[in-house]
């Protein structure tokens, strides 16, 4: 994927951007919520 | 290294940051109203303020050009760490402890990491034993990040190192006195602002000049016979592959490296750093934690995420850009890419040319330099080639990212990770120096003598201690493998002395103070035996192994032992322990957990 053959690095690169994203629409969903 | 590149323009701009600073820290002593505003930020912090003094205090650099010459060095395999830079330190902190620590801080009105353990468990002496780590080894990290900060610094404007040390320690120490908590966030959130600008932009550079994304990686693939034979023998297999797993081999040595150190060592470390978690008690709700999960994660994987690839595509940058290299060829490595070993050589005053000892480099040969007359009347047959980072940055991985600058950066970019380095410094510095100040003052001080009421002054003269006791670690420990070493030697301890007593405080009422007390011990102990008897690296700086059994690890005859990190080992006692004695002591009183809890 995108000139990467191996498994390993390109399940990091993958799961850096999943878990950006995971915190992007955790606080975008959320961003109103939790005023106490 | 830079020094040539900096003017009139560059030092303009510097002191007009430097002012920009200071006077954030007189704002944050302006709105400074109580202990509670000096030690927590008034628990008023804006989310973006908060986000991002959280990701600047995280992200020093170390992270930036420590672990980013570390990933030149082994590749994208160091990617790892910023999957659990991201998923542990941003999302299980900002998700699942962050709420709960802000909730239980509030409840129990502490101010300081040790003062939530202590008032959870209702134990004076777990805030003084963990004040007294937290004194104890703090300015050992902070010693990494000054290194690294005070050599760039030194390196960029041509002083030298003791005198780049002195001026960026009292710089930090003025406005981290006189502005408090809400002086160093203040300054963090625009430092962190100058990180994000200079390390995207960073990105952006670095995949244009290697042709774009695919192209930039196939380059780097290719380049994989040119792995020098040493970490080969560790188990490197090239800059975008997995080190060799397995157990019970050297060769499986670098990845016990990457991952029980570098990537779990720091990664799960995070969780527990005293001067993170008190972050999560400067909001006033639960709503700013959310929205600061947001730009805490675009943050760290633009700022770790970039400094790792950019590293390891370092790379294929000089194999293509690099200055030429002159030689012969020793072993030829891949004929149809042109990869070759040279011996280096150069000519003499005659016009002989002639080996530079010991001096060979894994080259992409890229032209002949003809028949030269070599010694003994013999003509050799000169080759040019570029070689692979580690070579240009003179075999040290700390100059690595240096020298990737200076080589392939514009001018104007200089001056931008000049600033961009003195912000991943400073905010990490400010940070544990006002952590190490309040451990002394609130928590050893104010314990041990019993005399309340002027937490903000005696933590004033605990941050003077703390960066006086820095910077005398920063004279003699000098080596260039301190950095990265230092980082995930604190981060570790951390995690196996704080982890288990934390996240039982914050989730297992059941948890008691025996329990909590015995498992912050246990993993204290275990980890510094371990770093003292069996990491072998740790182990013969320390010296105390070989002194008593003449080896420099009792794990040395061992493949892989030596390389495991302490946390590996120290973190599941300390948890085993933490349940065990929990369970076997009475519990806490259903009226103080109520306290706790609800």
């Amino acid at each position: 994927m995108l000139g990467i053959e191996d498994k390993g690095v390109v399940a990091a690169y993958l799961l850096c951007i999943f878990s950006a994203g995971l915190c992007v629409i955790y606080g975008l969903l959320n961003w109103n919520r939790g005023d106490e | 290294m830079l020094a040539q590149s900096v003017g009139l323009l560059d030092i303009i701009v510097v002191l007009a940051y430097l002012l920009l600073v200071m006077y954030l820290g007189v704002v944050g002593y302006l709105r400074t109203k109580s202990a509670t505003d000096y030690l927590i930020a008034g628990r008023q912090t804006h989310p973006f303020v908060m986000a991002m003094s959280y990701g600047a205090t995280f992200i020093s650099t170390s992270a930036i050009v420590g672990f980013g010459g570390v990933a030149g060095l082994f590749g994208m395999s160091v990617l790892w760490l910023t999957v659990s830079n991201i998923f542990v330190g941003i999302f299980i902190a900002f998700v699942f402890l962050a709420p709960r620590a802000r909730r239980m801080g509030h409840h129990l009105d502490a101010h300081t990491f040790p003062e939530l353990l202590a008032r959870r468990y209702e134990s004076r002496f777990i805030q003084i034993f963990a004040g007294a780590i937290i004194f104890l080894f703090i300015p050992l990290y902070a010693a990494a990040v000054l290194i690294g900060g005070s050599v760039f610094v030194a390196a960029s404007f041509g002083i030298s190192y003791e005198t780049a040390l002195l001026v960026f320690s009292v710089i930090i120490a003025a406005y981290v006195v006189v502005g408090g908590l809400k002086g160093v966030m203040y300054s963090d959130a625009l430092q962190g602002s100058i990180m994000f600008v200079g390390m995207f932009a960073l990105l952006i550079f670095c995949y244009v000049k290697l042709g774009g994304i695919t192209e930039a990686h196939e380059k780097l693939t290719a380049l994989a016979p040119l792995v020098p034979g040493k970490l080969q023998a560790i188990g490197h297999r090239g800059w975008t592959a997995m080190p060799a797993f397995g157990w019970g081999d050297v060769k499986y040595n670098l990845w016990w490296m990457v991952i029980s150190t570098i990537t779990l060592g720091v990664g799960i470390g995070v969780l527990a750093q005293p001067q993170l978690v008190v972050r999560f008690m400067t909001v006033r709700s639960k709503r700013e934690l959310n929205r600061a999960t947001l730009i805490g994660g675009v943050f760290i994987i633009v700022m770790t995420g970039v400094a790792f690839t950019v590293g390891a595509l370092s790379n294929a940058y000089f194999a293509d850009h690099g200055a030429e290299l002159s030689g012969r060829v020793v072993k030829t490595l891949d004929e149809n890419k042109g990869l070759a070993v040279l011996q280096i050589m150069k000519p003499d005053e005659q016009g002989v040319w002639r080996d530079v000892p010991e001096k060979t480099a894994p080259v992409k040969l890229s032209g002949n330099g003809g028949s030269q007359p070599g010694a003994d009347g013999q003509t050799v047959a000169i080759q040019k080639g570029r070689s692979i980072s580690i070579v240009y940055a003179g075999g040290s991985a700390d100059e690595v990212i240096p020298a990737y600058i200076t080589s392939a950066m514009p001018k104007w970019f200089g001056l931008l990770f000049l600033l961009t380095l003195l912000s991943a410094a400073m905010s990490t510095l400010s940070s544990q120096f006002h952590t190490v100040g309040t451990s002394i003052g609130r928590d050893v001080y104010e314990q041990v003598t019993g005399q309340h009421g002027s937490s903000a002054n005696i933590t004033r003269v605990g941050i003077i201690i703390g960066i006086v006791y820095a910077v005398v670690i920063s004279f003699y420990a000098r080596q260039s493998t301190f950095i990265a070493r230092a980082t995930a030697v604190f981060f570790g301890l951390c995690a196996s002395a704080f982890l288990p007593a934390f996240l039982g405080g914050l989730y297992w009422k059941r948890m008691t103070r025996a329990g909590a007390i015995w498992s912050m011990f246990v993993g204290f102990l275990v980890t510094t035996l371990w770093l003292v008897f069996i990491k072998d690296k740790e182990a013969s700086t320390i010296g105390l192994c070989s002194k008593l059994f003449g080896k420099t690890s009792l794990l040395l005859d061992k493949p892989n032992w030596s390389e495991v990190d302490p946390l590996i080992i120290a973190l599941p006692i300390s948890i085993l322990v933490a349940v065990i004695v929990s369970l076997i002591t009475p519990p806490p009183s259903r009226e103080h957990i109520k306290k706790c809890f609800e």
